[in-house]
């Protein structure tokens, strides 16, 4: 998988070259972006087919792929906004996470006593979208309280306040102390060690239920979008392939989709933050905070925003990677999480946009799902054979020259050797290519094109050029 | 964003009145004639005083240079206007307002620019963006007016002004040819011009210079000094730091001449050329 991943970069051919391609059109960052993403499912369904791959197990393995490229894409998104445009080096990532999909959840959960299981803990019964709304706007106020007094300090300062308060924000999770009060009535709590169940309804389903109330009205029906064209048409649709409970495989996908929606939103929103004098001010702060400060620019007021906003998006992130779970634990929200995304956002290039989701991508593809995907492909390819239990099984049988072993073995343990293939690539591409894949930081900072006026042409073209799909 | 009534008709032929268009200087300090006011201005850094008991004016429209040996306090007295040191003592005056101890921007907002000692640009944003940070107050800055799409309509429109204002100041500073390089390749004195240029673009009334001519060859402290003196002529007031004697000599109507903290004198470039205290200040006697 990692021989995939260099030969990508390899195409690419040298930072010079590029940037003078870049310097003329700035949107073959969106094509390279486009290509990367199709030479990606192309790469997965041939792996998946040549070998014979299961058709359930394929479509699930790309539904998948798809979930872990729009969350990957959307954090390192969320995550350029703080570092690659304002130098905010923010590793608590997680916990603003956390924080919004445990506030979802507890906003969104039935109440207590309404047919839940006694050891659990209720919810306050509010429709999901109220408690997205809420989660999202709970992880801003959290980076809010952590921007006051930290945002002050120097860079280094704020990731040691950052880490510490996604910690904090665990052990909160797992205090008994909060896992479970009577508040105004209703019986609520973060769950403790044993989480919290989310048990609001199905987000897919309320979403398209939600977007079927129009067709309700006209066609005097309930849940029409869901019933008669979801379930009825693609579903059933599907079942031609899938005779065999397909639902929970169209659902996955069509999730799927739904988040690589939301991801496009993602990305016109923070390049319209990013191409404009607020992102401008931002990017001015990451060189030299002093000089934006001395230019009569209130850097302190900009960081706080920037931090605020970017948070708010993590927290979101959180609610749509953990929602669909079913249930979530504190010991979910390790820092491990933080740095994933650290990782993708440094493969893609910190400061640029198209570069954080190229990141996110590639690292979803070939760091995260890729190694998990290759060991299923090969184990159903061989016709699951059995691994060795330790390693000395594994190594005895090497001495008398059959590898055999040592391989099924080195594959069985392949999301333990992930965490080291990260470490390598991490390690190869600060030697090699620092600035991540598309970092060249040439996105410009300005809502119009920067080039020379034409004296006073009156401003038409400017408007023109508002699409936001046509300025890159 | 109203008009400047203040131009005094510009001179040497580059027409600057387009240049003007985005000013929001306030009413009040137009008609004032001193507009910087500093006096019993302190600064202790631990048991060290770097500023003591420092008085003077500005005039209006005047050129000032601020000279003194090594660790006379220039530099110190220098951050204490501008915000980026609290004093400890003292009070600054900006067009009659007092600005003692506000924040740097806040010093800035009001139409009191600073320049740094070592140039200091924005060095992965291209010249063209590091002159468009500049302008006060912009649309666009508001998170809000960037993101919603009708807002950013307005936005646009604010930005084609800036941008055709920074184009025009890069014209005037001839560093027009480097607006999309990016400015850490700049030269050290290209990148001088640069950080002049930028303050320039924030409708400063007047401007603090930190030795603007440090490390700057021959012949571009001449075309520097060029525009300095016409961006004077055209109503801008400067206080210059300095350590080239000669230079503010030849430059300035006014010197201040500052040893260990304090005012040692000041005056016109004569006066200040004869002081017996200046002579031994700069020669290392005990005064």
């Amino acid at each position: 998988m990692s021989d995939d991943e260099s030969g990508g970069e390899y195409g690419q051919s040298t930072e010079e070259q590029r940037a003078v391609v870049m310097g003329i059109d700035f949107r073959n960052d969106g094509l390279m972006l486009l290509t990367m993403l199709l030479g990606i499912y192309i790469i997965y369904l041939l792996a998946g087919l040549v070998i014979g791959f299961p058709f359930r197990g394929l479509m699930n393995q790309i539904g998948q792929l798809t979930f872990w490229i729009a969350v990957f894409a959307m954090a390192s998104l969320a995550l350029n906004l703080h570092w690659g445009y304002t130098g905010l080096f923010n590793i608590g990532i997680v916990g603003f996470m956390a924080t919004g999909v445990y506030v979802t959840g507890i906003l969104s959960k039935p109440v207590f006593g309404s047919g839940t299981s006694a050891a659990e803990i209720g919810g306050f019964g509010l429709p999901l979208w109220i408690g997205i709304i809420g989660g999202t706007v709970a992880a801003g106020l959290l980076g809010l309280i952590a921007a006051l007094p930290a945002l002050r300090l120097r860079a280094d300062y704020l990731a040691i306040v950052t880490i510490a308060l996604s910690e904090i924000v665990r052990f909160s999770l797992l205090s008994d102390s909060l896992s479970g009060h009577e508040i105004a009535g209703y019986r609520v709590g973060l769950g403790g060690g044993d989480g919290v169940i989310l048990d609001y309804q199905d987000p897919l389903e309320s979403l398209i239920r939600a977007l079927s109330a129009p067709f309700d009205l006209i066609l005097g029906e309930q849940g029409w979008l869901w019933n008669d064209v979801y379930l009825g048409i693609v579903v059933d649709f599907v079942a031609n392939f899938i005779p065999n409970n397909p639902k929970p495989v169209v659902d996955n996908f069509a999730y799927s989709a739904v988040l690589l929606l939301i991801l496009g939103g993602f990305y016109v929103v923070i390049r319209r933050m990013g191409n404009s004098p607020f992102g401008r001010v931002l990017k001015a702060i990451r060189e030299d905070e002093d000089v934006t400060n001395a230019l009569g620019k209130n850097t302190n007021m900009f960081k706080i925003k920037s931090f605020v906003v970017g948070c708010a998006l993590m927290g979101l992130v959180g609610i749509l990677w953990f929602g669909t779970q079913g249930s979530v634990t504190p010991n979910t929200f390790r820092p491990r999480i933080t740095f994933y995304i650290w990782i993708a956002l440094i493969i893609g290039g910190a400061g640029s946009n198209s570069g954080s989701v190229m990141g996110g991508a590639v690292f979803a593809a070939f760091l995260f799902q890729g190694p998990r995907y290759f060991k299923n492909v090969i184990e159903t390819a061989l016709g699951n054979p059995e691994a060795p239990s330790s390693f000395g099984q594994a190594m005895l049988p090497v001495s008398n020259g059959d590898v055999v072993p040592f391989l099924l073995y080195t594959l069985d343990s392949i999301r333990q050797l992930q965490l080291f293939m990260m470490g390598v690539v991490l390690i190869v591409l600060m030697h090699r290519r620092p600035d991540g894949m598309l970092g060249h930081r040439k996105e410009p900072a300005s809502s119009i094109p920067l080039t020379r006026p034409i004296k006073r042409s009156g401003g038409g073209d400017t408007v023109a050029t508002d699409g936001g799909e046509t300025d890159e | 964003m109203s008009s400047e009534p203040e131009t005094s008709g510009g001179t040497g032929g580059v027409d600057e009145t387009d240049d003007r268009t985005l000013t929001t200087l306030g009413g009040a300090g137009d008609t004032a004639e001193v507009p910087l006011k500093v006096s019993g201005l302190e600064k202790h850094f631990g048991g060290i005083t770097a500023v003591d008991g420092v008085e003077f004016e500005i005039d209006k429209g005047s050129m000032t240079g601020l000279i003194g040996p090594n660790g006379a306090g220039k530099s110190t007295t220098f951050n204490c206007i501008t915000g980026t040191h609290k004093p400890d003592g003292g009070r600054v005056e900006f067009n009659g307002q007092d600005i003692t101890g506000l924040e740097p921007y806040q010093v800035a907002d009001r139409g009191l620019v600073r320049t740094f000692q070592i140039a200091r640009e924005l060095g992965e944003m291209t010249v063209l963006e590091n002159m468009m940070v500049a302008p006060k107050h912009q649309r666009g800055e508001a998170l809000w007016r960037s993101v919603l799409p009708y807002a950013r309509n307005s936005v646009n429109q604010q930005e084609q002004e800036i941008l055709e204002r920074a184009w025009e100041t890069l014209e005037f500073f001839d560093i027009d040819h480097l607006a999309n390089e990016y400015a850490e390749n700049l030269s050290g004195g290209q990148r001088k011009l640069l950080e002049l240029a930028r303050a320039l673009l924030t409708d400063p009334q007047m401007l603090l210079l930190d030795e603007p001519f440090a490390g700057v060859n021959p012949s571009l402290e001449e075309r520097l000094l060029e525009h300095i003196h016409e961006l004077r002529d055209q109503g801008y007031t400067f206080l210059i730091v300095e350590h080239d004697m000669d230079l503010i000599m030849e430059n300035c109507e006014k010197v201040i001449v500052m040893h260990q903290g304090r005012i040692l004198t000041e005056g016109t470039p004569e006066d200040v050329r004869n002081n017996e205290d200046v002579i031994e200040a700069y020669l290392g006697g005990e005064v």
